[in-house]
């Protein structure tokens, strides 16, 4: 009776990619069964439900894996189609959502990564390009919040507010572990608003993990990445 | 004469679901060898889209309705649907889709759609470090060679599996975008000197090479093979003169 609509995530706590499909399902009050994975130690399943990427997170849906997070998202919304819907029903719409989506995952979160994995020089350079697409953001951004006003409900969470959460929801702690200011009241005030906004949902709030948990794994990586740069 | 019933019109009697835009002007600003516009070139002929091409002189000379367009990443290919810009080719395709459903480029089923979508992102991603080896020399060509052959082994064993198209009986995204094999990858390689995909190679996508170059849509819309290898030998030159100059 209950394989007919089981859902497993495996995940990893501390991925954002994991999370913003965790927060998925939670938001869609989808029932699943979570698994931990350890990335050192991946499981048999893992390898055998994603065997081209070996990664977390997959979803899998009777039975059925899926993997890469957009992916996994576009198709939680098409399966599951009550609120919160996560792309508009209008094309356009929809294109720009994919738009920036893109925008945030391709040059926001790659751009994230190589700031936490250097320094000097080369950090300084990622940094300066990290709040310059930041700016780009906050320009494009209007389009969808277009008198200002940020009104986000457990009902109208999208994929661009996931994808935004999961890249810097936790921004307090990547600035603290790196010392520099990402997420400026003054110079990005609707990207600011934006991310409060998320956080501040019940559902959200429950799911992030500590900020203490989130900052050891965030320094490990930067330690790790440094201490093999210079090797 | 026809009229207006919810999303439906009646013309002359036959019934046809129009989404409400479908009818608009549309226009793609594209490059000739870019891959990237190409694939959408293709959807666009798949679907009996008509449309006005603007080719664009890269990547000096950009033109200014380009820069309008798609201010953030000023690149092509943009497709502008009734005077509304769509950027990143793989957004297109989706909204193409959308828009004009004849002819669907992805599946029904949504497990079918995931796995559509898994590969033609994959495949989009690997794109460049596939054929990354034609601007390389030397041990770092051995290299990306072998890059490229990995890459090749999981999309024919993973990707097409034992299917004619990646779409199944029929091409669909995924083919369109694993395309740029036949206009990008196979000129290079003939410029380097190497081969990918022969039949004792990779079976199934020199299979797949051969049906997907006979559809029609596709035979009468590609670049001008010399005139693609012109190009890249070019490129390759100008490369080679200005990073590696003992090569």
């Amino acid at each position: 009776m209950g394989e007919e609509n089981k859902v497993i995530l495996h995940g990893m706590w501390a991925s954002p990619f994991s999370k913003r499909v965790e927060l998925a399902l939670k938001l869609k009050g989808i029932p699943f069964e979570y698994v931990e994975e350890d990335l050192k130690n991946k499981s048999a399943e893992i390898l055998h439900y994603n065997p081209v990427h070996k990664k977390i997170p997959v979803l899998v849906h009777n039975g059925k894996p899926i993997a890469e997070s957009l992916v996994i998202l576009e198709y939680i919304d098409e399966t599951w189609k009550n609120n919160p819907r996560f792309l508009p029903q209008d094309p356009y719409k929809r294109a720009r959502v994919r738009f920036w989506t893109s925008f945030v995952q391709q040059h926001l979160f790659e751009t994230m990564f190589t700031v936490v994995k250097t320094d000097g020089e080369a950090q300084e350079k990622a940094v300066k390009e990290l709040l310059e697409k930041l700016q780009v953001l906050e320009e494009g951004i209007k389009e969808f919040f277009p008198d200002g006003n940020i009104c986000i409900d457990s009902n109208n969470v999208g994929l661009l507010d996931l994808v935004l959460l999961s890249v810097f929801g936790p921004y307090n702690v990547q600035e603290e572990v790196l010392g520099i200011k990402i997420i400026d009241m003054e110079k990005t005030p609707l990207v600011y608003s934006w991310l409060r906004a998320i956080n501040q949902l019940p559902l959200v709030k429950e799911s992030i993990p500590p900020h203490d948990k989130l900052a050891a794994v965030l320094k490990f990586m930067r330690e790790n990445a440094l201490k093999s740069s210079s090797a | 004469m026809y009229f207006l019933l919810k999303n439906k019109r009646i013309y002359k009697g036959h019934q046809i679901m129009i989404n409400h835009h479908s009818m608009d002007e549309v226009k793609l600003f594209g490059f000739w060898p870019s891959p990237f516009s190409r694939r959408v070139i293709w959807a666009l002929k798949l679907k009996g889209v008509n449309y006005e091409y603007i080719e664009e002189d890269l990547p000096y000379n950009k033109s200014d309705l380009l820069l309008q367009y798609n201010p953030v990443h000023k690149k092509i290919p943009v497709l502008v649907h009734g005077g509304k810009p769509i950027a990143e080719s793989l957004v297109i395709l989706e909204y193409i889709d959308e828009v004009w459903p004849q002819n669907p480029l992805l599946p029904k089923d949504s497990y079918e759609r995931s796995v559509a979508r898994f590969w033609a992102k994959f495949i989009d991603e690997k794109g460049p470090i596939m054929w990354e080896f034609y601007l390389k020399f030397g041990e770092e060509q051995e290299k990306a060679i072998n890059n490229s052959i990995e890459i090749l082994r999981t999309i024919e064993e993973h990707g097409l599996e034992d299917k004619k198209f990646f779409g199944g009986d029929k091409m669909g995204i995924t083919d369109l975008v694993f395309g740029l094999v036949i206009h990008i990858l196979v000129p290079m390689e003939e410029i380097v000197g190497v081969k990918f995909i022969k039949e004792e190679t990779f079976p199934r996508l020199h299979a797949w090479i051969k049906n997907f170059s006979e559809q029609p849509i596709i035979k009468d819309n590609v670049p001008d093979y010399s005139r693609v290898v012109d190009f890249f030998k070019r490129r390759r030159e100008t490369y080679r003169l200005s990073a590696h100059p003992n090569h």
